[in-house]
C-alpha cells in the first residue's frame, strides 16, 4: 500500500491487489519492570505453583485433586463428586463467566493480561527466551539476515527449544496427572510403560504448550479466543482500560530535554515507542483502544520509566476511563464511577450464585436413590391375598464413609417390602464411593383399595458411618404401585 | 419416492463430494488478493464496497498459517475419503464399518472376560451357584436379559414363569434349566372347539378342585370325565403335569395364567401360546452357565421342593 502523501491533496484514485493474507510479523518485546511486570509476576508464580503443585498433594491416602474420568469421581479434597453432581460444574461455568463480565466491566482484560494460560505460558517463553537469546535488539539482531546460522545461532536456538520443551513436557505431564494419578504416572513414565492414551496425551499437550507459548502466541488472542472478543465489546464509557492520555501527549515530538516543549507546542509524548517496544500483542497504544490490547500494561511501566527520566508527570499511559479522559477528569472521579447499576447487578447475581453454590455443596447429600418399576409386568398376586409390584432399586453411596441403609414404602395402607428371595430386608450395607442395586417387592393387601394408579414414595435412611460417629441421610424418591383390576 | 439403492446415487453422492472439496480448493487460491482503493481524501484504503452511505468494506488481512489450515483441511478430507467410507458407497483402503468396529470392540471385551468366565465354565451348575461372585454377575445378566418378562425378582407375572418358587413346567434340574435358556421354550395349550361352553365350565371345576379350590362339586364331577376324554394326553391322568412338553402340573398352586374359573375357561376355549426365546444367539455359553447357575440357585438356596 502506498502512503498517501501529508497534507491531503488529492489524488487520483488508485486501486491496487492487496493479499488478503499476510505473514505474520515476528514479534519482539522488549522486557519492562514496573508495577504491573511484578503483578504479573506474582500471578503467573501463584497461577503456576498452584497447577504444578496442586496434583502432588495427598488427602485420606489418595490423590487430592483427582478427576477419574474412567471411574467417573472426581475428587476435591474431601468432595467426592458424581457424574449426577455435574449441575456444580454447570454453576462453577456461569459464576465464571460472571465474574469474567465483572471484571471486565470494571477495568476490562484482567483475565487475559494475568491469568490466561495463554499469557502465563508466553510470559514463561519469553522469559527463557530472554534469558538464552538476550533482549528485544539482541533477538531481532540474531534472526536478522546478518546473522548466518553457525555455530553460536544453533547453540542459542537448540538450547532455548530444549528448555522450552521442557516446561512444555512438564505442563503436560501436570495435565494429565489431574486425570490419572501422578505418582504412577511418573512412575509409568520412567519406565516407558505408558498406555497409548497417555502417550496421546502428553505429546498432545506438550505440542500445544510448545507451539501456543513459543510460536503463536499474540495470534492466539488475535484470531482464535472467543473470550478476547467477547470482554472487547462489554467494556463501555466507565471501564478502566490501558489508555494514552491523547489530550495530554499530543502533539507528540522528538525534543531536546532542556527546551521547554510547550513552547514548541508538543504535547509530553516524546515519541520514543518504547510503549509499541514492549508490546507483547505489537500494537500502538496510541492509536486508541484496539481489539488486540491485551490489557497487560507494559506500555505503562515502559512508559512511566520514560517520564521519570524526562522528569515529565507519570501516567501518560494509565488505566483511566475514556469519560474520564473525554472529561479531562482525574482517576477519582472514575473511581466514583465503578459502582454503576451494571457493575453492582452482576456483583449482586455473583453473591446470590456463589452462597448458593456453597450452600449447596456444603449441605450435599451424598445418598442417592433410584427407583425404577419394573416395566414388563403390572402387578401380580401373591397367595391370593396380596398384590405385588416389583421395583428395581438402586443406592448410591457417594460419601467415603461406609452407609448402612433402610427402606421404606409409604404412599399406601400396609406395604410391605420384601427381597428378591421373599425375605425382609435388613440394613443394606452399601460400601464408600459405591452403590448398590437390588430388585425388591412391593405388596399391599388386595381389596383395600380399588384398582388404579397410586403415588407411592420410598424412605430411605442411612447411617454414614464417620469414624465413630454416626450421620443420617434420607432421601425421598416417588414412584408409582399399581393394582390391576 | 425412489429409494437410494442405485449406483448412479452413489456416484452422485462422490461427485458432490469432490466438486465441493475442489471447488473450497479453488475458492481460495482464485481469492488470495483484493483489489484496494486508495482514496485521495483520507488515509484508508478500502475495497470500493459500500453499504448504507458510509459503511467501507476495508481490508483486515488474515494471518497466512490460517489459509495453510484451510488448504490442510481439503487434503485430510481426500486423504480421509481415500482411507475411510465417504465417497458414495466406496468402502475406503482400510475397510472400516461402524459395524465392524462394534463387532471387534465386542470380541476384545469378551476376550477380556473370558479368563473371568473360565473358571465357572469348568465348575458343576451347584458350585457356581454357591460362588457369591458368580451370582451377583448372574444376577446382573439376569437383570439385563431375564427381567423384562420374569420380573426383576424372578417373580414372573401372567403367561411369565415365577423362576423362584421350585415349581417347573420343563424340569428344574441345572441340565432342564440349561436347555431351557438356550434353546427356548415352546408352550402350546391347544383350543378345544370340540368341547360346548357347559363341559369347559365343568372341567374349570373340575381343575379347580385338583388344587383345593372352592367347586361346584356336580360341575366338578362332570368335568372329571371331560378331563378323562380331552385332557389327560398332556397333562396325565393324574393331572400332574409332563416336564418334556411342559405341560403343567394341575394339582399345585402354581398358576401360570391363573386360577379364577373365567380364566380357566378362557384358557380351554381359546388355548395358550406361551414362548421363551432361544437365548443361544444371544448369550454366550459362558453366560449361560452362569444364568442357569442364579437361575437354579433361587428356589434350589430355600429347597421348597423338598419341603413340599
Amino acid at each position: 500500500m502506498t502512503d498517501i502523501p501529508p497534507g491531503g491533496k488529492p489524488v487520483s484514485i488508485e486501486v491496487i491487489e492487496e493479499s488478503l493474507y499476510e505473514v505474520r510479523r515476528k514479534i519482539y518485546p522488549r522486557s519492562v519492570s514496573g508495577l504491573f511486570a511484578r503483578w504479573r509476576f506474582i500471578l503467573v508464580f501463584a497461577t503456576q505453583l498452584l497447577f504444578y503443585g496442586l496434583p502432588w498433594l495427598s488427602w485420606n491416602d489418595r490423590q487430592a485433586v483427582l478427576f477419574d474420568l474412567v471411574q467417573r469421581k472426581f475428587y476435591i479434597f474431601g468432595l467426592v463428586l458424581w457424574p449426577q453432581d455435574v449441575i456444580y460444574l454447570t454453576l462453577l461455568l456461569i459464576l465464571s463467566a460472571l465474574a469474567l463480565f465483572l471484571f471486565t466491566a470494571v477495568a476490562g482484560r484482567l483475565f487475559c493480561g494475568y491469568a490466561c494460560p495463554q499469557t502465563v505460558y508466553t510470559e514463561i517463553f519469553m522469559w527463557i527466551e530472554r534469558k538464552v537469546e538476550g533482549d528485544r535488539f539482541a533477538r531481532i539482531r540474531l534472526d536478522g539476515e546478518e546473522w548466518p546460522w553457525g555455530f553460536h545461532k544453533w547453540r542459542l536456538k537448540i538450547t532455548k527449544h530444549f528448555l522450552w520443551l521442557l516446561i512444555a513436557f512438564w505442563t503436560g505431564f501436570t495435565f494429565i496427572g489431574y486425570f490419572t494419578p501422578i505418582e504412577t504416572l511418573g512412575l509409568s513414565l520412567l519406565h516407558f510403560s505408558l498406555g497409548p492414551w497417555q502417550t496421546f496425551w502428553l505429546c498432545f499437550y506438550s505440542f500445544a504448550t510448545w507451539g501456543n507459548a513459543g510460536f503463536m502466541r499474540e495470534q492466539v488472542c488475535k484470531y482464535m479466543c472467543p473470550y478476547a472478543r467477547f470482554q472487547s465489546v462489554m467494556v463501555d464509557k466507565d471501564t478502566f482500560l490501558v489508555t494514552y492520555d491523547k489530550v495530554r501527549g499530543e502533539p507528540r515530538g522528538s525534543r531536546s530535554k532542556s527546551t521547554d516543549h510547550a513552547s514548541l507546542g508538543l504535547g509530553d509524548c516524546v515519541d520514543c515507542s518504547i510503549c509499541v517496544q514492549v508490546c507483547p500483542t505489537g500494537i500502538d497504544i496510541r492509536d486508541g483502544l484496539q481489539y488486540m490490547c491485551i490489557g497487560c500494561g507494559a506500555c505503562i511501566d515502559a512508559c512511566n520509566q520514560v517520564m521519570e527520566k524526562v522528569n515529565y508527570p507519570k501516567g501518560l499511559i494509565r488505566y483511566t476511563t475514556e469519560r474520564a479522559i473525554e472529561d479531562k477528569k482525574s482517576n477519582q472521579s472514575a473511581i466514583r464511577h465503578i459502582l454503576r447499576p451494571r457493575v453492582l447487578i452482576y456483583t449482586a447475581f455473583i453473591t446470590v450464585l456463589a452462597s448458593a453454590f456453597l450452600f449447596s455443596l456444603a449441605t450435599r447429600n451424598p445418598l442417592r436413590v433410584d427407583v425404577m418399576r419394573d416395566r414388563g409386568a403390572l402387578a401380580r398376586e401373591v397367595e391370593g391375598v396380596r398384590i405385588e409390584n416389583i421395583y428395581r432399586i438402586q443406592i448410591m453411596n457417594a460419601s467415603e464413609h461406609p452407609m448402612k441403609v433402610r427402606v421404606k414404602a409409604v404412599g399406601l395402607e400396609d406395604l410391605m417390602i420384601l427381597n428378591s428371595q421373599g425375605k425382609e430386608i435388613q440394613d443394606i450395607e452399601v460400601a464408600p464411593a459405591s452403590n448398590q442395586l437390588m430388585p425388591i417387592k412391593v405388596s399391599t393387601t388386595i381389596g383395600t383399595n380399588e384398582s388404579g394408579n397410586y403415588p407411592i414414595h420410598f424412605d430411605v435412611t442411612a447411617q454414614e458411618i464417620v469414624g465413630d460417629k454416626e450421620v443420617i441421610r434420607t432421601r425421598d424418591e416417588k414412584s408409582t404401585f399399581i393394582i390391576p383390576r | 419416492m425412489s429409494d437410494f439403492l442405485s449406483a448412479g446415487w452413489s456416484a452422485y453422492i462422490a461427485l458432490v463430494t469432490l466438486v465441493g472439496i475442489f471447488w473450497c480448493i479453488w475458492l481460495l487460491f482464485s481469492q488470495l488478493k483484493v483489489k484496494v482503493k486508495l482514496k485521495p481524501d483520507g488515509d484508508v484504503a478500502d475495497t470500493g464496497h459500500v453499504w448504507d452511505d458510509d459503511l467501507r468494506e476495508l481490508n483486515n488481512p488474515l494471518p497466512r498459517w490460517w489459509m495453510w489450515m484451510f488448504l490442510i483441511s481439503c487434503i485430510f478430507a481426500l486423504v480421509y475419503l481415500v482411507l475411510y467410507p465417504g465417497l458414495g458407497s466406496y468402502p475406503g483402503i482400510l475397510g472400516y464399518s461402524t459395524d465392524g468396529a462394534l463387532m471387534s470392540s465386542m470380541t476384545t471385551a469378551n476376550d477380556e472376560l473370558k479368563p473371568v468366565y473360565a473358571k465357572y465354565v469348568k465348575m458343576d451348575i451347584e458350585q457356581v451357584a454357591a460362588d457369591p461372585k458368580a451370582r451377583e454377575m448372574g444376577q446382573r445378566l439376569f437383570l439385563n436379559s431375564c427381567a423384562q418378562c420374569h420380573g426383576s425378582d424372578a417373580g414372573g407375572g401372567k403367561g411369565f414363569p415365577n423362576l423362584t418358587d421350585g415349581d417347573w413346567l420343563y424340569g428344574g434340574s441345572p441340565e432342564n434349566i440349561k436347555a431351557s435358556i438356550t434353546n427356548g421354550r415352546g408352550g402350546v395349550m391347544p383350543q378345544f372347539p370340540q368341547l360346548d361352553s357347559n363341559q369347559i365350565i365343568d372341567v374349570a371345576n373340575y381343575v379347580r378342585s385338583l388344587s383345593g379350590l372352592p367347586v361346584d362339586n356336580q360341575k366338578a364331577a362332570r368335568g372329571a370325565t371331560v378331563f378323562q376324554a380331552n385332557c389327560v394326553a398332556c397333562h396325565g391322568p393324574d393331572a400332574k403335569g409332563n416336564i418334556v412338553i411342559g405341560a403343567p402340573n394341575l394339582t399345585d398352586k402354581t398358576w401360570l395364567y391363573g386360577s379364577s374359573e373365567a380364566t380357566i375357561v378362557e384358557t380351554v376355549t381359546k388355548g395358550r401360546m406361551a414362548m421363551m426365546p432361544a437365548q443361544d444367539k444371544v448369550l454366550s455359553p459362558e453366560k449361560i452357565q452362569l444364568l442357569t447357575a442364579y437361575v437354579w440357585g433361587l428356589s434350589n438356596n430355600k429347597q421348597p421342593a423338598a419341603a413340599k
